[in-house]
This record gives structure tokens, sequence and C-alpha cells, in this order.
């Protein structure tokens, strides 16, 4: 099978909306076993292992996140935070329907709220896709936010 | 002027054996007597000599609410100066770290400073001849903080002119930096990369005392630690199972109250102290390949043996910095108002040791200390919901009375119970000190005790 340019698309646009609506057992679904979800702090950051990351996060540390949402006792999400992705139609970098590697830039606003504060991140998400037993998944995900190096207070669900 | 200023009576009363009045956490007046007094007359962390290898290097912080510039000069000594133009007030820098070549230059009017402040050279100059300029305030240039002092590579500063010195002020704290720095073979640490800036809407001092709340990991941290543990055994692992680096960190929150309690609380004169004198939730962590060789190369065996077996879990230098040896980090609770304080995480390479260790302090930093880390979430929260908590009126009091035997004695170093609130007491007994020492009308005994 080969994908197209909109299947590359979609596939952003869909996993958007499965972090706003938190369905997050599809989510860690989409994702390849080693794949690593990396969320810099320092603009334009080249190392993900030697320096502070916001997130540089494997499956374990992704499944935990998730669950930990969901837990009896997580004070931080009593009440629980809702999100909002807003996408820019995603650029494809690169359709390689020979190795099954795809990588596909994305720019995001993001809003998350929680009680009476709501904050707003801009975004640019980049997916490195790869085409799996004729399905798309994660192999890996970066999001630079804008303001990377500026002081956050929480940032609780998933830019 | 209100209830506190210039009333050593007044704050004495805030703290009393097991208790501390809530106005400590929560008042606007004892906020900016807090830049005034207790910043003023501490020794408060700066940065690292590594953030400034080079000459003209600097890099802006602040002390309190004082904005400063550290900065390499010409003599490779690291200086610390008011970040202050002194023709009109205009911020000399404002990036946050940067290279000034030989001297400064202000972006207004292009006064000039040598990097040690002094000013050296106003365009026009004869503008000011015959003016009386070289009695003014402006004259002498940019002006230096009362001391700095740099103990191995950490950088210090007093704005006080006079006041204690650095030795007498942390005395036996320094074997936490001292282990920490040793933990390189060549005996130096490097700054690895910027900290993360984590804002809270709290007042800093719940921040300093939580380094060193045992009490609390197994309770707010059931959520993230909890969960872990159990997502671990689901997998089928058990407690014996070697464990990949992000369970190596993370389980260890959830010890039971017995691990904390043998763990050990050590406090030190002047508001210091440190978790974690016979074991931490740092013992356990695996080696790493090369490290014990790298070692033995520089100190011996037996010297290795003992700086190895040193696994503190907090230490706080107060009155707003904690250090953690074993991984190398250092957050830094910079108040910026009675309610909003801004949290640097920074870490550190050892010098000369292999890269991993390096990248499980960078893994540390991110998961436990940054505004995206599921164990920030709920430390944010519990010190949130206490600083709105602490306006409902009924209570004017916090209670820190875990372990209290009556009227303590702060003088010398000791050892206790690993879950004792003695070090916040300890906190608040150098507070009190430090707050009222220069205030008009001290008494002889408190003026003598912060000397
Ligand atoms: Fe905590």
């Amino acid at each position: 099978m080969s994908v197209t340019r909109d299947d590359l698309i979609d596939f952003v646009y869909d996993e958007a909306r499965m972090l706003d609506e938190g369905r997050y057992t599809e989510w860690l679904d989409l994702w390849l076993p080693d794949g690593h979800y990396w969320m810099p702090l320092d603009w334009q950051q080249e190392d993900p292992l030697l320096v502070t990351s916001l997130l540089y996060e494997d499956l374990f540390m992704l499944k935990l996140r998730v669950e930990r949402l969901n837990g009896a006792r997580t004070f931080s999400q009593k009440p629980k935070s809702r999100c909002h992705h807003v996408l820019n139609r995603p650029a494809v970098d690169v359709m390689d329907n020979d190795s099954g590697r795809h990588v596909v830039t994305t720019q995001m606003h993001y809003v998350e709220t929680r009680l009476d504060e709501q904050q707003l991140l801009a975004l640019t998400a980049r997916h490195d896709l790869a085409e799996v037993d004729g399905r798309l998944r994660i192999a890996n995900k970066r999001v630079d936010i804008l303001n990377c190096d500026a002081a956050f207070g929480n940032i609780q669900l998933l830019p | 002027m209100g209830r506190y200023t210039d009333n050593p009576n007044a704050i004495a009363a805030l703290v009393r054996g097991g208790e501390v009045h809530r106005d400590v956490y929560i008042d606007e007046e004892l906020y900016r007597l807090e830049m005034r007094h207790l910043f003023a007359n501490t020794w408060v962390f700066v940065g690292h000599d590594s953030q400034t290898p080079n000459k003209g290097d600097y890099y802006t912080t602040q002390i309190g609410d004082q904005p400063v510039i550290m900065v390499r000069h010409t003599d490779n000594e690291i200086k610390v100066l008011y970040n202050r133009c002194p023709h009109k007030g205009t911020k000399i820098a404002i990036d946050r770290t940067g290279n000034t070549g030989k001297f400064f230059r202000c972006p207004y009017h292009a006064w000039s400073f040598k990097t040690d402040g002094c000013l050296l050279a106003i365009p026009l100059k004869k503008g000011y001849q015959d003016t009386g300029f070289d009695d003014s305030n402006a004259k002498p240039g940019m002006r230096a903080v009362g001391a700095v002092k740099n103990y191995r590579g950490f950088v210090f500063a007093r704005l006080a002119e006079d006041g204690i010195s650095f030795e007498d002020f942390f005395n036996g704290s320094l074997t936490s930096f001292d282990n920490m720095v040793d933990r390189s073979p060549a005996g130096r640490l490097e700054v690895a990369g910027p900290p993360l800036r984590y804002m809270h809407q709290c007042n800093w001092k719940m921040l300093v005392e939580n380094q060193t709340d045992t009490c609390h990991p197994m309770v707010a941290h059931e959520s993230s630690a909890g969960t872990a543990v159990q997502i671990w055994k689901e997998m089928g692992y058990t407690e014996d199972d070697p464990k990949p680096p992000a369970m190596e960190i993370i389980a260890p929150f959830m010890s039971p109250y017995e691990f904390f309690e043998d763990m050990g609380i050590r406090t030190w004169p002047n508001g210091h102290g440190h978790t974690g004198v016979h074991h931490s939730i740092h013992s356990k962590y695996s080696e790493i390949p090369g490290y014990m060789e790298a070692m033995h190369a520089a100190y011996g065996p037996e010297r290795t043996q003992g700086i190895l077996a040193e696994n503190r879990h907090n230490t706080v230098y107060f009155p707003n910095i904690m250090i953690k040896g074993p991984i190398q980090q250092l957050r830094n609770f910079i108040p910026l108002g009675p309610n909003r304080t801004l949290v640097e995480s920074w870490i550190y390479r050892l010098v000369d040791a292999p890269d991993e260790l390096l990248a499980r302090t960078a893994m540390y930093n991110r998961m436990i200390n940054a505004p995206t880390s599921i164990v920030g979430h709920d430390d944010l929260e519990m010190y949130e919901r206490a600083q709105e908590g602490l306006h409902a009126s009924g209570n004017d009091w916090v209670n820190v009375q875990r372990l209290y035997p009556g009227p303590e004695d702060f003088s010398a170093e000791q050892v206790e119970n690993g879950t004792t609130e003695r070090q916040m007491r300890n906190q608040f007994d150098a507070w009190v000190r430090f707050m009222t020492a220069d205030m008009p009308g001290a008494s002889a005994a408190m003026q003598e005790a912060a000397e």
C-alpha cells in the first residue's frame, strides 16, 4: 500500500482530535514501541539527552502520564484540565513510499485550561511517521513551543 | 510603614516553636522586608562560574528583587554588579547570557564601564566639566554588590557591605557542595544547558520547606510514582528486576515512611540542612560503566568509596536554593512576590565522567522538576492550594511541629529522625535573625547571633 499526502495530513488532524477528546488508549496505539515524544526546552535544541528538555518520553512514560490523568488521587487533575488544538494545514516535508517513512510539520495553537486559568501556546509539531503493516504509526514526535524558554506554570496535558 | 517595618519584636513573634504565623507567607510588607533585610544580609546563590567561562562573558539574574550581572572580569575573577546604569537607571544587559568584550556599554547614552563596574568613558565628556561630577553618585560607575565568593565554581553574593562571612554563614553545610563536586574525577562541574523555569503562584518559603518534607512524597506523588510501580508490576516485573532509568528515578518516591524516618535529617546553623544522612532515594541508582574506573584513577579506591557512600537527598542552603549532590542538580527558588516564585532547575556535568551520568541527571530534571512533569504538577498543586488556603481566617498559624522536642538550639550541627520538621524550624530561626539583625531596635542578642 502507498500513502497519499491526504493520508499523512489526515493522520495529524486525527491525532490532535484524539488528544483533545482524551482518547488516550487509541492515541497510545498510534505509537511504535521505540518512539519518543520530545518537547525541547531550548530554541532549536539539538540534543534530547545531555541537556534538559521539557519532555523526552518513551512509551512507558507516556503510558504512565495518561494513566495518571484518571487516577483517584491525581490531585492536580481535580478538577481536570481540558485542551484544544487548532491546526494549520500540515506540510508534508518527506513522503517516501519506498521506505515507508514520512515527515510532516504542522503549526498549531494549543489551549489548555483548568479552573479559571487558560494558557495559549504556539507550537510546531514534527511527526516522523512510519507505515507498518499497512498502517501509519508515530515513529517519533517533536513539539517545539514558540516560547519554550519562558517560565510556565503547569502544562498538564499533551501539547 | 506598616506593622513589621523596624519592628523586630513583631517579626520575632511570628515564629514560636512548632508554629509560624501565616503572614510570613502572604503578607506584602513582610515580603518587602525579606528583600531589604534577609536577602541583603545572607549569602545568596548567583550562578556557576562555567556559565561565564571567558573574559567578558556575563549572566543576568537577581538576588532577591535586585537585578544583577555576573561577569568574568579581565583578571579572570567573577564580579557581581547591580544591573543598572548609574546615569539614568537603564538595565545594562537584558539578555540572559552574552559576552560584552572588555567593557559594558549602556545602549541609552553610550556610557561605558569596565567589567568591574568602573566608569570608563562618557561621550562629550566636557559637558560635565566644572559640574562637580566627580562627587556625584554616577562617578563610581556600576555598583558592585557587597561581597562575592566563588566556592568550587558556585558563585554566591552578599548584597550588604558588611555582615557575616561566607564561611561562618555556611559552616559545615559546604560538605554537600564538596560531595557534589568531588563526584567529578576532575573535581569540577560544568553547567549543562539552560535551566527549567517553572512559575509558582506561591511563597518562595513553601518550596524551600518542601525540600526536606519527607512525609509528602508517598502521599502527594502517589498518582505518579504509585502508578509507575503499578504499571511496572502489570508488565510482569518484580521489585528486584533491574529497572530502566525512569523507574529507578520515580519508584523510590513511593518508599514507606520508615524509609524516610531512617534516612535521617541533619541541620546546620543559619538555616541549612539536608535529608538523606544515611541513605536516600538516590542510593540505589545502577552503576555506570567506566565511572568507577575514572574515580579510582583520580582519587584511589578508599577516597572514591568515601565520596560515593554519601547519598544526600536534598541539601537546603538558606535562604533559597537546594542541591542534590548525587545527581548534580541545583534548584533556585527566586522570590518574585509574596505569592509568586520562579523556580530554576539547573544541572551540571561531572567533568571527566561518562555521559550516561549526565543523561540520568537530565532525565531526573525533566521528569521531576519541569512544568510538564507529572511529579511537579502535584507539588505545585499543593503549594498553590496552601497559598490560597492561608487566606482563610479562623487559624493564623501553620504547624511545623513534627518531632518538636520543646525549645530547640540550632547553633550546632545535629542529626535527627528523617521525618522531623526540625529543618523547617531551623530555617525560621535563621529567618527571624537575618530579618531583624540590622533593624534599629533589634536586641543585642539577635545582632550577635547574625554576626
Ligand atoms: Fe514533592
